[in-house]
């Protein structure tokens, strides 16, 4: 998504020219924009593996603190911006919600990594959640697995883009009576209830999922258990038998 | 920080003192800093003496085991990089000894040392990272982690230039590895190796003698040997009790019988020893590797005769069967178990992770230490959550 930039009314050439006089013209809403966009204090919160590459951003190589997000807090209540970083299982969702719900508006959220957006490799797990946008908003989606801390960086700028193009006189977080609380789920044993909130997320319509991917694998199909016992005569039958070869064999160390 | 915490008070019996007493349980996590992850605990509390914790798992449980039981052999081999998320060269290793095993492959010798290259550097990077948590749960807040990512970058270029990827590299295949190392790589590799111990000596003379190091954790967490064998616990946390097991040694798997290397062990089994025994289990590896680099010689990196069913992975049906590969992971004793009913998918697949296993004995280790022992106990232990919960 494309952000335009809050216009200002001041012509940019006049605004160069006063500024190469020491003169500085800009709107409020500029700057306190830019201050907002070059201090936003993440959440020190890891999942899963995405996690290790947030901090890797975090250090000395990546350094995400020429962003001014260096400041990683470990309570919701100081934090502008949550990265959900790594699988966000059923267990785990209410949690994630309602330390969502306990960040302070303006509040941003990051998903990094496939997982937290759609469940990523383990999409088909019983206790996987199928993207984090179904109960709380995101601002910013970060595929990869794991995605690089470059990617993280061009996240965040992403997100400062965001920020840029809000309006203080507009923003929801200032009009009167806002709630933005989000329901937390609960955990049942058959998954969450509700399976997603309704006013974050909908299912789609047309869903060709199937068709693309197939279905969900089944699990628990197998059910018969292998005799272990009469092995040790079988595998030496059958091993001098030609092995079966489909035409599209080829050696995988081949393969890029 | 203290995520829901619910705190229960409820009257004991007045202590000696006459006075009444209450204990007060508190909950840690699962979104806590120091936890690593997601792992909660609920820990009872008496003034600031830990009296009982109770480990609450499953906040990470991403059913690896069942996902593995409906896809095929060589599917899994990326879902192991995503067990222990800092070594996927180790679990890339177990799984695919296990499943050699099964097929009966005969691996050629190159591709064996860059198994095993791969994986010492793996142990450089797993431990040097969890010095640096460990450090950061003791207050030191991120400075000696600065340090150590700073070496785990190094390590990962290599890791990119041969597999792709930084963390998930998935670059073992049965029979051997997926590409062979240039020479270029290797020089990188030795460059790694030659500038290894200087960093290490700068980090030992930071914290070896270390007042408050010293202070936070020596006689801390002690875990006797005793209790360590039975509950089965392996890697740097057991040999810090004193106890000398190695699967390097004990099993002699790939060719880590052609190398010349000591297995440290502590004293005491304290949270001390086992930072310490970390940081001398790099110096080993890096002998190890440099016997690796100078030994390896050119050959294939891919087993010349791959059984037919090798060749194509997807259709790969191995001879009903059971098989246990395990190998020394930087965090104890990683095996794969698995039962192969003659399909392309397994019957049975366990893991047998070795931070779940240690984890165990956390509140045996914790129980009358306060609770900023706890943490640092915890870190001691090295949990990784995506291997605990799998
Ligand atoms: S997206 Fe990949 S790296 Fe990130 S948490 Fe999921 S499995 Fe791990």
């Amino acid at each position: 998504m494309a952000f335009s930039k809050n216009k200002s009314q001041v012509d940019d050439g006049l605004k160069s020219e006063l500024a190469k006089k020491g003169i500085v013209i800009t709107t409020l809403n500029e700057l306190y924009n830019w201050g907002r966009r070059s201090s936003i204090w993440p959440m020190q919160f890891g999942l899963a593996c995405c996690a290790i590459e947030m901090i890797a951003t975090a250090c000395a190589r990546y350094d995400i603190a020429r962003f001014g997000a260096e400041l990683f807090r470990a309570s919701p209540r100081q934090a502008d911006l949550i990265i959900i970083a790594g699988t966000v299982t059923k267990k785990m969702t209410p949690q994630v919600v309602r330390l969502y719900n306990q960040m302070a508006e303006p509040k941003y959220c990051i998903t990094m990594g496939a997982c937290s957006i759609s469940g990523g490799p383990f999409i088909d797990g019983y206790n996987t959640l199928r993207g984090i946008d179904r109960f709380i908003p995101v601002d910013v989606h970060l595929p990869g697995c794991p995605p690089r801390p470059e990617a993280l960086l061009y996240g965040l700028q992403t997100l400062q883009k965001k920020i840029d193009s809000q309006d203080f006189r507009k923003a929801p977080w200032y009009q009167k009576g806002l709630k933005r609380e989000y329901a937390i789920p609960d955990l049942g044993p058959k998954g969450l209830i509700p399976k997603f909130n309704p006013e974050v997320w909908q299912p789609r319509e047309e869903d060709h999922r199937k068709e693309k991917y197939g279905s969900p694998m089944v699990i628990g199909k197998k059910t018969k258990a292998p005799d272990l016992d009469a092995p040790p005569k079988q595998p030496k039958a059958p091993a001098p038998k030609p092995p079966k070869r489909s035409d599209d064999s080829a050696p995988p160390s081949k393969e890029a | 920080m203290f995520e829901k915490m619910r705190v229960k008070t409820k009257v004991i019996d007045s202590g000696k003192s006459g006075l009444d007493t209450q204990t007060l349980e508190v909950n840690v996590g699962p979104q806590h800093p120091s936890t690593h992850g997601v792992f909660r605990m609920t820990i009872v509390l008496d003034g600031e003496v830990v009296k009982s914790l109770r480990p609450v798992m499953g906040y990470l449980h991403r059913n690896h085991e069942q996902i593995a039981e409906n896809i095929t052999y060589s599917a899994s081999m990326p879902y192991t990089d995503r067990l222990d998320y800092f070594n996927s060269m180790s679990n890339n290793q177990a799984w695919a000894m296990t499943v050699e095993q099964l097929a009966e492959v005969e691996i050629p010798d190159r591709a064996e040392y860059i198994r095993v290259i791969m994986s010492e550097l793996t142990r450089l990077v797993n431990h040097v990272s969890v010095i640096g948590f460990l450090l950061n749960d003791m207050g030191a807040f991120f400075t000696p982690t600065l340090f150590a990512f700073r070496e785990r970058e190094k390590v990962l270029d290599v890791f990119e230039a041969v597999s792709g990827s930084r963390m998930m590299c998935n670059y073992l295949r049965f029979g051997g590895v997926n590409r062979d190392l240039t020479d270029d790589q290797l020089g990188q590799i030795k460059k790694i190796v030659a500038d290894f111990p200087a960093f290490l000596d700068e980090f030992e003379t930071l914290l070896a003698q270390n007042e408050i190091v010293c202070m936070r954790c020596q006689n801390v967490g002690v875990l006797p040997a005793e209790l360590a064998i039975n509950a089965s616990i392996t890697g740097p946390m057991l040999r810090a009790s004193g106890v000398n097991y190695d699967i390097r040694k004990v099993d002699q798997y790939s060719v880590y019988d052609r190398f010349e290397f000591k297995i440290p062990l502590g004293e005491k089994g304290d949270v001390y020893d086992r930072y310490y025994v970390r940081m001398l289990e790099m110096r080993e590896s890096l002998k190890i590797l440099n016997q690796a680099l100078e030994q390896i010689e050119p050959g294939p990196f891919m087993a010349p005769k791959v059984p037919a069913c090798l060749k194509n992975p997807r259709n790969f049906k191995p001879p009903v069967g059971e098989a246990y590969g395990r190998v020394e992971a930087p965090k104890g004793e990683l095996g794969f178990y698995v039962v192969s009913d003659g399909s392309k998918e397994p019957w049975r697949y366990h893991v047998r992770a070795p931070s779940f296993i240690n984890l165990t004995v956390l509140e045996a280790m914790c129980i009358g230490y306060k609770l900023a022992d706890a943490i640092v106990i915890l870190g001691s232990i090295d949990i990784v959550l995506g291997e605990v919960d799998r």
